[in-house]
């Protein structure tokens, strides 16, 4: 087990800049999620990471070891592929026990470190079957298996879940997450899902454009998000963004640029006469008689919740509700919104101001 | 609307039959193989057993081709020729076409422009290329001699045709030459089927370049290698035209291949039976070769079962 440090690490394809200048530390035994949309480069940094792209500019340690020059080999650090990359000429046994037999380790020994890794992972009976014989959680199960027996000073995931139906994933994610706690290895996940960062992480390092947009605990990002990015990225459905302004008289009403006017908890005396944006997220809101008049257009009951798009003035407005409803499309309903759970993103930077 | 429907009419129900249609389908392409394979093929066996010279029908003799073959040292001389032939030249085009095509799946500079230039061999048609060869080898100008000769190594041009070794390793040469496009692009496209991700995940294993061409490479490429070997050695165990063009199988014999001799003597030498008869001694060859393809080709285990 080791820390993993990332220091102004810069990569470029030719002339193009895919990776611009990134500062993340990772504690050991940490679970970190890199997350953010497709492209941003969190792939990329993974795979330098690994030794399988080089490093522009910067520098990656390992357990405190600048690895910059190192051959994947060298650094002691198991992956597992989006696509598994498992040997398809191999068993099961021969996938995980590759690593081992290429060091020249005995039988014995490979049994020994091959054995309770399968029993870990549930694959036991599965040994002396070939990657095509297996289902797909199977195989990843066994590329997760691959990457234990190595017992490495760090585990990197690219994207492992994404192949795998909905159900599956949910039932992956708990396992892995239970491994890691299991095995307390340093570990990097990749993924553009934000629910998975959520639920998984220690930590989650958002990503867009190749930098870092904000790197937190899971509810510091969601309730804290650094600017509109990360506000709009994290969180399922995803925060309400009206633009406005703040009200000339009163500081506590937010004007939209529809002439609604929406409640505020504090603004700061920057946020006054800019062009602003109000963030809500759709749980912080209720149904409420003398509320603000919200017309609905679409309505999506799931059971345990009501998800409800309406239109307040001329924006259109998420909500999510713990109340059945018995509203119809075209109806008004009164929105009640809670004040202190409201955020305030200057227009221009993108940046929360409150 | 009557009571009456008319049943379908005979040819209405003829092209609704399945197997009917099925039968239509495949007649041309049985007709064509007909004509062009199984007769010639049958007339070869059938004039194998009969004294057929040319202008002359022949009556059927039975064995006796095959007897006097098998007492003619020049028939036994080319079945070691062949053999010979065969065997190096196959294992020098697998040796270099799979070097080249491991060295063309790098990422190299102007990567499409050599690979274009790879084929040249293959696309030249050979008796082109086997004239060129005739120059390179001629007793007198050979630019190989002048070269050899300008740089000290030797004193005297290499006889080059006219020695039997000398020329059996020319026209081995030659064959290589122009066989090592075909297998050096099919194992290409072989090579640029294993997912990079294997080559990866092989490396962070801690595999060497060695150790990944050995445990990675060479297992994924042997269904295409059987293919592609079984392919290079019917192709190059059938050769006539390289041969036919450099030595038409000489000097003395030495480098007549079973293909050439049978032309040789069933087409110059008139005797249409005994030729014949030496084609079909090539056929207990070439089966063996088709099976060890057969075997080759079945799916080994880990291929099957489940999709990807």
């Amino acid at each position: 087990m080791a820390s993993v440090e990332f220091a102004n690490v810069r990569k470029s394809f030719g002339t193009h800049p895919v990776i611009k200048g990134v500062d993340i530390e990772i504690a050991d035994g940490e679970f970190v999620i890199l997350v953010g949309p497709s492209g941003c480069g969190k792939s990329t940094l993974l795979r330098m990471l690994a030794g399988l792209e080089n490093i522009s500019a910067g520098e990656i340690r390992i357990g405190g070891q600048v690895v910059n020059g190192l051959a994947p080999k060298e650094r002691d650090i198991a992956m597992v592929f989006q696509n598994y990359a498992l040997y398809p000429h191999m068993t099961v046994a021969d996938n995980m026990a590759f690593s081992l037999t290429l060091k020249g380790a005995s039988k014995a020994e490979i049994d020994k470190r091959v054995k309770p890794a399968a029993e870990i992972l549930g694959l036991t009976h599965l040994l002396d079957r070939f990657p095509r014989q297996l289902s797909g959680g199977q195989r990843q199960r066994v590329a997760m298996g691959r990457a234990i027996v190595r017992d490495p000073q760090v585990f990197l995931f690219d994207e492992p879940l994404s192949n795998l139906d909905a159900k599956l994933r949910v039932a992956m994610r708990a396992e892995i997450k239970e491994l890691h706690q299991r095995l307390k290895t340093t570990t990097v996940y990749v993924t553009h899902d934000q629910i998975e960062a959520m639920t998984m992480a220690d930590k989650i390092v958002v990503m867009h454009d190749g930098i870092v947009e904000q790197i937190g605990a899971p509810l510091e990002l969601y309730d804290q998000p650094a600017n509109l990015f990360v506000a709009s990225f994290i969180g399922s459905p995803a925060m309400n963004m009206i633009k406005g302004t703040l009200d000339q008289d009163s500081n506590l009403k937010f004007k939209t640029n529809n002439g609604i006017e929406l409640p505020v908890a504090k603004a700061p005396e920057s946020a006054k006469g800019r062009a602003l944006i109000y963030g809500l997220r759709p749980e912080h809101m209720t149904i409420a008689a003398g509320g603000i008049p919200a017309e609905v257009v679409v309505i999506e009951p799931t059971g345990s919740e009501t998800q409800m798009i309406m239109r307040v003035g001329g924006d259109l407005v998420t909500g999510v509700f713990h109340q059945r409803i018995n509203a119809k499309p075209g109806e008004t309903v009164g929105l009640s919104i809670h004040a202190e759970a409201t955020y305030l993103f200057d227009a221009e930077t993108g940046k929360r101001l409150v | 609307m009557t009571a009456t429907t008319k049943p379908p009419s005979a040819l209405v129900a003829l092209t609704r039959n399945n197997t009917f249609l099925g039968f239509m389908f495949l007649l041309p392409a049985a007709v064509f193989l007909l004509c062009f394979l199984t007769y010639p093929l049958g007339l070869g066996v059938w004039l194998g057993f009969t004294d057929a010279k040319i202008g002359r029908d022949g009556v059927f003799i039975g064995l006796d081709n095959y007897k006097a073959l098998a007492s003619d040292s020049v028939f036994w001389m080319a079945v070691y020729n062949t053999v010979l032939y065969t065997f190096i030249a196959s294992v020098l085009k697998f040796g270099l076409g799979l070097w080249l095509a491991l060295i063309l799946n790098e990422n190299l500079p102007f990567k499409s422009f050599f690979r274009a230039i790879i084929l040249l061999p293959w696309v030249v048609p050979t008796v082109l290329s086997a004239l060129a060869f005739w120059w390179i080898y001629d007793a007198q100008f050979s630019i190989l001699s002048w070269s050899l000769i300008k740089l000290g190594l030797i004193d005297t041009p290499i006889n080059f045709l006219g020695d039997p070794n000398n020329a059996r390793a020319s026209v081995i040469a030659a064959n290589v030459w122009r066989g090592i496009p075909f297998v050096a692009i099919s194992l290409l496209a072989g090579l640029q089927t294993i997912p990079q991700s294997l080559h990866e995940a092989a490396s962070l294993d801690g595999a060497t370049g060695w150790q990944r061409f050995r445990f990675i490479t060479l297992p994924m490429l042997t269904p295409i290698i059987a293919v592609v070997m079984t392919f290079s050695v019917l192709f190059t165990f059938t050769d006539f035209q390289l041969i036919y063009v450099l030595t038409k199988g000489g000097p003395v014999n030495a480098t007549h291949l079973m293909a050439t001799l049978s032309f040789q003597r069933g087409i110059p030498g008139g005797q249409l039976g005994e030729g014949a008869a030496i084609a079909v001694a090539m056929i207990p060859f070439l089966l063996a070769s088709i099976l060890f393809s057969f075997f080759g080709l079945q799916r080994r285990k880990w291929q099957q079962g489940g999709q990807d």
